[in-house]
């Protein structure tokens, strides 16, 4: 054999390693519950996906029987803590070479599972069939490579906020993730792996491939290997990314001497791939330059990115599709590949078409197969949310971090995808004003650099005492301090991957920061910290609430409109989410409800349109009032309830909307149940409310101090449609100002908070405890709701 | 576009029971072009102009208003691109005794030059079987000859301008393409040599059109391949370019440019690509040490592509992956240098055929010409092209090729110099 293409001499990439010992804390967790696989072997990488319950501690409260003398104390209900089993998507990605360790280990900790088969599909489901069935015991069942994709595609489109991007090399942020659109359809999907395949998707179930190209992802790897002599993937990206390709590239200005002026084609513009190395040997008197194996990587590189985005553009425009997602392990993550078709589709498009990549394109072909097996459950009639602590994130755009090298090193790398089935199905508020550009989050932290180093420190500041109030609620588990500590350990490293990397999940946002760290909490088993805080809170605001209505009661209707306003302002410096609360609190417990309101910042507010809300005031009634509720104790109950009581007795239905499991301080739908009742006891208004179902309480489906409008439960959006709510409420910094602060609705809306951080009041332009009352009328409808028709 | 008197040329063609195609064709030529007064076929087929139905008198009238403006010889037209000079070259043989005498000695040199070798020093050559023989251009009658030498000797031939004097012959030197921007200079320095540069998609299609309408002796200028999906029944047929627009016109040199083309005056270029000629050779060159385009072409002809291309399922339902064999060591190793060279024409080619035919359904146009010197003996990918036109258009798009391939851009530049437009 001729000696140019004599490549590979020493080391193989795919020799089995059995020396690799897992990490089973970290790695195919839950497997005890496993059922439901699905493999998919791509030429380098194999994707394991598994179904399996999550068992963790929920606290659940109860209401006290109170005509037995069962209640001890004076609680009004008690907490206690169950074990929930929730439904958990798991996805681990590894190299091929770790196969035989990987299906030994899930052998090894596979306890009871009734499965039969295994879904695959891939390239290599086929050569390691065998291996699988012998390991595993399992049938493999083969699914349609192409199907799993779109299926997984579909999947990942609509239940995970932020999973497309656009790519801007030189942009601050490199990121620019994607709101999820309402429809994800039609779209385009260009798969770049060994050949490219070009699919047009029509909805879940009709896709077709459109065209395709042999030049792909092979013809980099293959004809690289053949000219550089480097036999591994991402070397030759590596190499690529240090290549000048104007060395071996014919240019316009090799042709023209500069640009050609008369087509617009300037003359850095490549004419002719390749074009500089079939002279580069001809003539006695012309010594050619030497190619490095950099620049031929380079040259290459930019051939077939800029032939792919080419088709890519052609086939959009025939079939008249903006939206194109690239996926395949010629993109897979890598910033080199992904910075070349970006340019080609710019260049190519001249900007009217954007190059999309997805944020779990590597494992679209495993969630598609383990869907198809899944069909029975009918995964798709719930919604799935990114499980942060369980995910390891994109990841980095560094060129030593790549996958291959932390391979080398020896240490078994892996990334993870998890994701938690949510109580039934999310969906948009019906009052969003256009849903497809509804953007929840007030500021983006990864490309606000100032912001995003705050909050990353604050959350780093306050871990603390996250820590210490963790422990706190559980004060008959001895075990519990270990748990804080891992608990600790996991956040702070999130945070620091954070801080390397804010696009990691998505757009970093103060409200991804909560998240994660609820997310962290309940991973460690600590549901709900601040159930014991809550509980005492509830008692202690209840004692104080006929008092608060009576003197309410008191007050002219003038006065009381106004002191209505700023009971739910005082109630809602309550927070122990805010840090600068929760210092006093802490050191005060007695600071109260009436020291509250003297705190609140005097009219005019930072954001002050009391007057006009007062003016609407003297309006008719609003038909139906939906309000998103924040905290426990003195905010809900002596802020909210009686500010709620006064549109009920104007006629108003009202619809309280809050958290379905806990966060922070954050009053949840179960005990809201309980205290609503309890306050419905007391007081006739209330009572007759409940009674003729003008009050009523929804679960919003979420478990966040913050709020995304685009995903809440079902069958809130439903009572929004049928109540035909004209008023939107909604309460607290978490809900108004890190999120929704610019959302428009098409009905009247409130925001109401306070701001109870100083970093946060200083980039308002206010100061701490300033107020934001914000009351917004549609351009379009005045008082009438604006329900835009289903 | 000018006229020189050809309107009347037209009525006399309606009077004469000539099909209704004719003028329109006509006028789309340049006027004083002609193919020999004599032949039967083009007249026909309408392609070309018929100096045969003018009267005498017309003729001579009009020979003489040409004499005017005529251009003095020697008559060239330059096609300077990023791997091949073209060169075409009007051989007047209607020359006169009077003539001959005027005619100063460095023409005649030069002449002389062309005409009796086909190869001019190490890499220029003269491609005979193309030569337009019995031509008659702005009333002189003669031989047009086609000639090419790589890019990079450019200097050579700037040399050889000098020491024949060329410049004291006063003549305009009509070039187009990147090279008549890039080395006017050179040609002003090393040769005193005026450069009148054109742009090169104007010469292409001027050429095209021309050429076309000129040839009708022998093999027809325009040919397609019968039956391109049966390798076995797949043979190459005349084709008359009657009605060629709109027409996509796809040029394949170093790199690839997509014309769509409506009338002589009116296209624009779709699309390019810069995987074209110069890609196949100079991967060929890395990857098999070859040095020039025939080598090349001569290995990928023994080679086969499926040794180095990934078969997924089979290569006519285009879903193959090009070089993806060679990610597996075993697979590089046990490679030729043949089916490397295969491997890459195959793949340069079909990815043409693709864009192409993308191109063809985004601007709802049936017939593509694919011309350039990446198609020079090239059937292999002439072939191939046939086949991905036909196979994917299920048979609605038809590739026509041109037997004077590279050629159009210099043929171009030299209608220039006879009849500025």
């Amino acid at each position: 054999m001729a000696e140019f293409v004599r490549v590979d001499s020493s080391t193989s990439g795919h020799t089995m390693d059995k020396s690799i010992t897992l990490p089973p804390d970290e790695i195919f967790r839950n497997l005890e519950n496993a059922k439901r696989f699905a493999i998919d072997i791509g030429g380098s990488l194999t994707k394991l996906a598994y179904y399996s319950t999550v068992q963790h501690k929920v606290a659940k409260v109860r209401s006290f029987d109170h005509t037995t003398k069962e209640a001890t104390g004076d609680n009004l209900y008690e907490i206690s803590m169950q074990e929930e089993v929730t439904a958990r998507l798991h996805f681990i990605k590894f190299e091929n070479a770790y196969i035989e360790t990987c299906l030994d280990f899930v052998k090894d900790h596979l306890v009871n599972t009734e499965t039969k088969v295994i879904k695959a599909t891939g390239g290599g489901a086929h050569k390691f069939k065998e291996l699988i069935e012998r390991k595993l015991g399992l049938k493999v069942d083969k699914e349609d490579e192409m199907t799993c994709l779109i299926k997984g595609c579909n999947f990942v489109l609509r239940n995970i906020p932020h999973e497309a991007f656009v790519y801007a090399k030189h942009a601050d942020s490199e990121f620019r993730f994607q709101t999820t659109q309402p429809d994800i359809f039609p779209y385009l999907l260009v798969n770049i792996g060994s050949g490219v395949s070009i699919v047009k998707v029509e909805s879940e179930d009709k896709f077709e491939r459109i065209g395709g190209s042999s030049i792909g992802g092979g013809t980099f790897w293959g004809l690289g290997a053949l000219l550089t002599k480097t036999k591994r993937f991402d070397e030759l990206l590596q190499l690529a990314s240090k290549g000048q390709h104007t060395s071996v590239d014919m240019l316009v200005k090799d042709i023209y001497g500069g640009s050609y002026g008369s087509l617009g084609l300037t003359g850095d513009l490549i004419a002719s791939s390749f074009g500089k190395s079939a002279t580069a040997d001809k003539g006695e008197t012309w010594e050619g330059p030497k190619f490095s194996k950099e620049d031929m990587a380079k040259s290459l590189l930019h051939m077939i990115s800029n032939d792919i985005g080419q088709l890519a553009c052609l086939y959009a425009k025939l079939h008249n599709l903006s939206r194109v997602y690239f996926g395949g392990f010629f993109i897979r993550g890598h910033p080199v590949t992904m910075h070349t078709i970006t340019y080609s589709i710019n260049f190519f498009t001249k900007g009217e078409v954007q190059a999309l990549f997805l944020r779990h394109e590597g494992y679209l072909g495993a969630i598609g197969a383990f869907l198809k097996g899944a069909e029975e459950d009918n995964p798709n009639q719930y919604s799935w949310g990114e499980n942060y602590a369980g995910s390891s994130g994109l990841m980095s755009v560094s060129p030593e971090m790549y996958p291959m090298q932390r391979a080398r090193s020896g240490t078994f790398s892996f990334d993870m995808l998890e994701m938690d089935r949510l109580e039934g199905k999310l969906v948009n508020l019906p009052l969003l004003q256009d849903a497809s550009s509804y953007i929840p989050d007030t500021v983006d932290l990864t490309e606000d650099a100032h912001a995003r180093e705050y909050w990353l420190y604050c959350f780093e500041e306050a871990l603390d005492g996250v820590v210490q109030r963790a422990v706190a609620s559980q004060p008959d588990m001895p075990e519990a301090a270990e748990r804080a500590e891992k608990f600790r350990q996991k956040y702070r490293h999130k945070l620091q991957t954070l801080r390397h990397q804010p696009f990691a999940y998505g757009s970093l946002t103060v409200r991804s920061l909560l998240d994660t760290r609820e997310h962290c909490l309940n991973e460690f088993n600590f549901p709900d910290p601040y159930s014991k805080i809550k509980q005492r809170e509830n008692d202690m605001a209840l004692k104080y609430y006929q008092k608060a209505v009576k003197c309410l009661d008191e007050l002219s209707w003038e006065e009381r409109q106004y002191a209505l306003v700023r009971g739910v302002l005082a109630g809602n410096v309550f927070d122990w989410g805010a840090k600068a609360v929760s210092d006093v609190l802490e050191s005060d417990p007695e600071f109260g409800f009436e020291q509250a309101k003297r705190q609140l910042e005097e009219r005019p507010w930072l954001v002050d349109s009391y007057d006009q809300w007062f003016e609407r005031l003297k309006g008719p009634p609003h038909k139906c009032a939906m309000f998103f509720v924040d905290n426990s104790g003195v905010d809900i109950i002596l802020g909210v309830m009686p500010f709620v009581r006064e549109l009920l007795s104007r006629g108003t239905e009202v619809v309280l909307a809050s958290n379905s499991g806990p966060a922070l301080n954050d009053v949840t739908n179960g005990e809201l149940q309980i205290l609503t009742e309890s306050i419905a006891a007391m007081d006739p208004v209330v009572q007759a409310g409940l009674r003729e179902d003008r009050l009523t309480l929804v679960q919003s489906g979420s478990s966040s101090p913050c709020l995304d409008l685009s995903r809440l439960d079902k069958v809130l959006a439903m009572v929004v449609r049928e109540r035909k709510t004209d008023l939107v409420i909604i309460e607290g910094m978490g809900r108004a100002i890190h999120t929704n602060y610019y959302a428009m609705l098409s009905c009247e809306s409130l925001k109401m908070a306070v701001i109870k951080n100083s970093w946060l009041a200083d980039r308002l332009g206010g100061k701490l405890f300033s107020v934001v009352f914000k009351y917004e009328v549609p351009a379009t409808s005045q008082h009438s709701a604006a329900l835009t028709p289903s | 576009m000018a006229f020189n008197g050809h309107q009347r040329d037209d009525e006399s063609i309606n009077e004469d029971e000539t099909p209704t195609e004719q003028p329109q064709s006509n006028k789309e030529m340049p006027g004083c072009f002609s193919n020999d007064p004599n032949n039967e076929a083009a007249a026909s087929a309408g392609r070309a102009t018929s100096d045969r139905r003018t009267s005498y008198s017309t003729a001579r009238q009009r020979s003489d208003s040409v004499k005017k403006t005529r251009p003095p010889f020697p008559w060239f037209g330059m096609d300077i691109g990023g791997t091949l000079v073209k060169l075409v070259y009007f051989e007047p043989k209607d020359i006169t005794a009077e003539e001959e005498q005027e005619e100063v000695e460095n023409l005649k040199s030069i002449r002389r030059y062309l005409t009796s070798n086909t190869a001019y020093g190490k890499t220029g050559i003269r491609d005979v079987h193309l030569e337009l023989q019995d031509l008659t251009l702005c009333g002189r009658t003669g031989n047009l000859h086609f000639i090419r030498f790589p890019t990079h000797d450019l200097p050579a031939f700037l040399q050889m301008g000098r020491n024949k004097h060329f410049s004291s012959l006063h003549t305009t030197l009509c070039a187009t393409g990147g090279g008549a921007y890039k080395f006017e200079a050179d040609f002003r320095m090393m040769a005193d040599l005026q450069l009148h540069k054109l742009d090169e998609l104007d010469c292409l299609i001027r050429g095209v059109l021309y050429i076309d309408s000129v040839v009708s002796s022998g093999p027809s200028e325009c040919y397609y391949f019968e039956n391109p999906t049966d390798p076995d029944r797949c043979i190459q047929r005349p084709y008359t370019l009657e009605n060629p627009y709109p027409l996509l016109l796809v040029n394949i040199g170093s790199g690839v440019s997509i014309l769509a083309v409506y009338s002589e005056n009116n296209y624009k270029r779709v699309t390019g690509t810069s995987l074209g000629g110069g890609t196949f050779l100079g991967l060929c060159c890395l990857l098999t040490g070859c040095s020039t385009f025939e080598e090349a072409l001569e290995m990928a002809s023994e080679g086969e592509s499926t040794r180095v291309d990934k078969l997924v399922r089979d290569i006519y339902g285009g879903d193959y992956e090009s070089f993806g064999n060679m990610m597996s060591k075993d697979k590089r190793e046990s490679v030729s240098k043949e089916d490397l060279a295969r491997a890459t024409l195959v793949t340069i080619t079909n990815n043409i055929g693709s864009i192409t035919r993308m191109c063809a359904l985004n601007e709802n146009i049936e017939r593509v010409v694919f011309v350039g010197n990446f198609l020079r003996v090239n059937t292999l990918s002439m072939k191939l092209l046939a086949y991905a036109m036909d196979y994917w258009s299920k048979g609605q798009l038809k590739a026509l090729f041109l037997h004077h391939e590279g050629y159009f851009g210099a043929v171009g530049a030299l209608l220039e110099l006879l009849h500025p437009s």
